[in-house]
């Protein structure tokens, strides 16, 4: 049987021909971290790459791709930024066709560099039971999976792309992580509030601004109506100052409210490594614990804030 | 008169126009005695209260925030109060999460006739705000710091 990565060439070459344009990833800059590759002409179909390297979302490209007839490769956490575009209208399915994967894991290039002391000549990757190894320069070097996956990946909810219209390979569970690093919420969750306001104190003193984790994020589909620039209302201002800064977070998190389906791409764009789905996390368990919700599961559901019931089952009221 | 004489606390209060405004309005009418700490806000309906309006404060230095509009079924505008419901119990999550109490932030619903009811929210209100003291600030110093944090 094909590997799934020739199976995924053969599914994109029959498929080519009838769509404008397909994204997948290809070996880029950073060995440790592909490249989004924009196919149009099939002789690029062979410089596919597909590996635990491919951490981008491609998904975040459809909403300016609106119009065209364009096939996206997709993890099992793209896919659901797929869904949740797709529940919200902005991209229209019969314009998208999938080509849905079963995922190991996305490896953080960050922590592979720092854990591994690796960072240029990795030629493979290969995930297999609780390790992950890394080829460099003819040798292996094993790391297990809670030092090397994105912390995402840890609470993986399905690594198959389950909305799709070609899945290729073997359907499969997440990685399986016994040695996950406690997560910054639970740790948040731990501290008393004034130390819980420093900690984002410090991050956010970190913080240069870049708007990196917005550009990123392919629910942030307001370009250049976003908020964080409006003047009236002004309301993050330009005092550099942690404040202003945690202000464009909760900016951040209130919009992705209800929609967010935790695809890390705001953290792992972010150059000052900020631990800034955190608040996003936040916001999602309490999303599925009033509204039993999960983002981007769903094609045919309505995000909570977009609705509402008279009676509210889980909501508890404080009587005064 | 403030809980603790003398000091009073930052407590903003975002109402609205048509119920628990005119509610407030009925207890100073009433001359009920209420403390003086809040500062009220008046929008048209809850449902034009945009979660990021009590972030704001918060970071402006308001050392609590209360949200009160019509009672469930009873909106002017016959659902504003049930989106404001859902945004706001999501907000509860994100305000411990950055590190502000959440006995710093409440909504409710009181009506245009119940002023009782308004003095009763406010008090208790006030009174948990105090056993809480001000809000812990940044560390960070800088101009906006200082002119925050001057005596009023
Ligand atoms: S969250 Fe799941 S599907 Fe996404 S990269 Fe990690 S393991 Fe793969
Ligand atoms: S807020 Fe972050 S995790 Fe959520 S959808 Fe946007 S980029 Fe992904
Ligand atoms: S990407 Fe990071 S540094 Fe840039 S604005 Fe966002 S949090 Fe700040």
């Amino acid at each position: 049987m094909a590997s799934p990565i020739e199976e995924l060439k053969t599914a994109i070459r029959q498929a080519l021909p009838d769509l404008d344009m397909v994204i997948a990833w290809t070996a880029g800059p950073d060995s440790l971290s592909h490249t989004p590759l924009f196919i149009t002409d099939a002789a690029d179909i062979e410089r596919i790459e597909w590996d635990s390297r491919c951490s981008q979302n491609l998904a975040g490209y459809l909403t300016s791709l609106r119009g065209k007839k364009v096939g996206i490769v997709a993890k099992g956490c793209d896919a659901r930024t797929i869904v949740e575009l797709l529940q919200e209208k902005l991209i229209d399915r019969e314009d998208v066709t999938i080509f849905g994967l079963h995922c190991q894991g996305a490896v953080d290039a960050r922590k592979v560099r720092t854990e591994l002391k690796v960072g240029r000549g990795v030629q493979g990757v290969t995930i297999d039971g609780g390790a992950a190894s890394f080829a460099v320069n003819g040798e292996t070097q094993t790391a297990r999976l809670g030092q090397v996956l994105q912390e995402k990946c840890f609470r993986c909810t399905g690594a198959d792309a389950e909305v799709c219209d070609h899945f290729i390979g073997e359907h499969g569970q997440p990685p399986q992580v016994d040695d996950a690093p406690v997560s910054t919420l639970d740790m948040l969750e731990a501290m008393g509030m004034e130390d819980r306001l420093h900690f984002w104190e410090d991050q956010m003193t970190k913080c240069i601004r870049c708007y990196a984790c917005r550009s990123a994020c392919p629910l942030c589909v307001c370009q250049d109506h976003c908020a964080a620039q409006s003047r009236d209302p002004h309301w993050v201002d330009q005092t550099d100052h942690p404040r202003e800064k945690l202000m464009f977070q909760a900016l951040h998190a209130l919009h992705t409210a209800g929609r967010c389906t935790e695809c890390g791409e705001c953290e792992r764009a972010c150059p000052m490594d900020l631990p800034i789905m955190t608040l996003k996390q936040a916001l999602n368990r309490q999303i599925k614990d009033i509204f039993d919700y999960q983002a981007g599961t769903d094609p045919d559901k309505t995000p909570p804030l977009f609705q509402f019931r008279e009676e509210e089952e889980h909501i508890k009221e404080r009587k005064w | 008169m403030s809980v603790i004489e003398g000091k009073e606390l930052r407590i903003i209060g975002f109402l609205c126009n048509w119920c628990s405004y005119a509610g407030a309005d009925t207890a100073g009418v009433g001359r009920f005695a209420q403390p003086t700490d809040l500062r009220i806000i008046k929008l048209p309906c809850t449902g034009r209260i945009n979660p990021l309006f009590v972030v704001r404060a918060f970071m402006n230095g308001a050392d609590g925030v209360l949200v009160s509009g019509c009672h469930p079924r009873d909106c002017h505008y016959s659902e504003g109060n049930f989106y404001a419901r859902r945004r706001l119990e999501v907000l509860k999550a994100l305000l411990p999460v950055l590190g502000i109490d959440p006995g710093r932030f409440e909504y409710t619903w009181v009506s245009a006739s119940e002023g009782q009811r308004w003095r009763t929210v406010v008090t208790s209100f006030t009174e948990q705000i105090h056993a809480l003291g001000p809000m812990p600030t940044f560390a960070a110093g800088t101009c906006l710091d200082a002119c925050l944090h001057q005596a009023f």
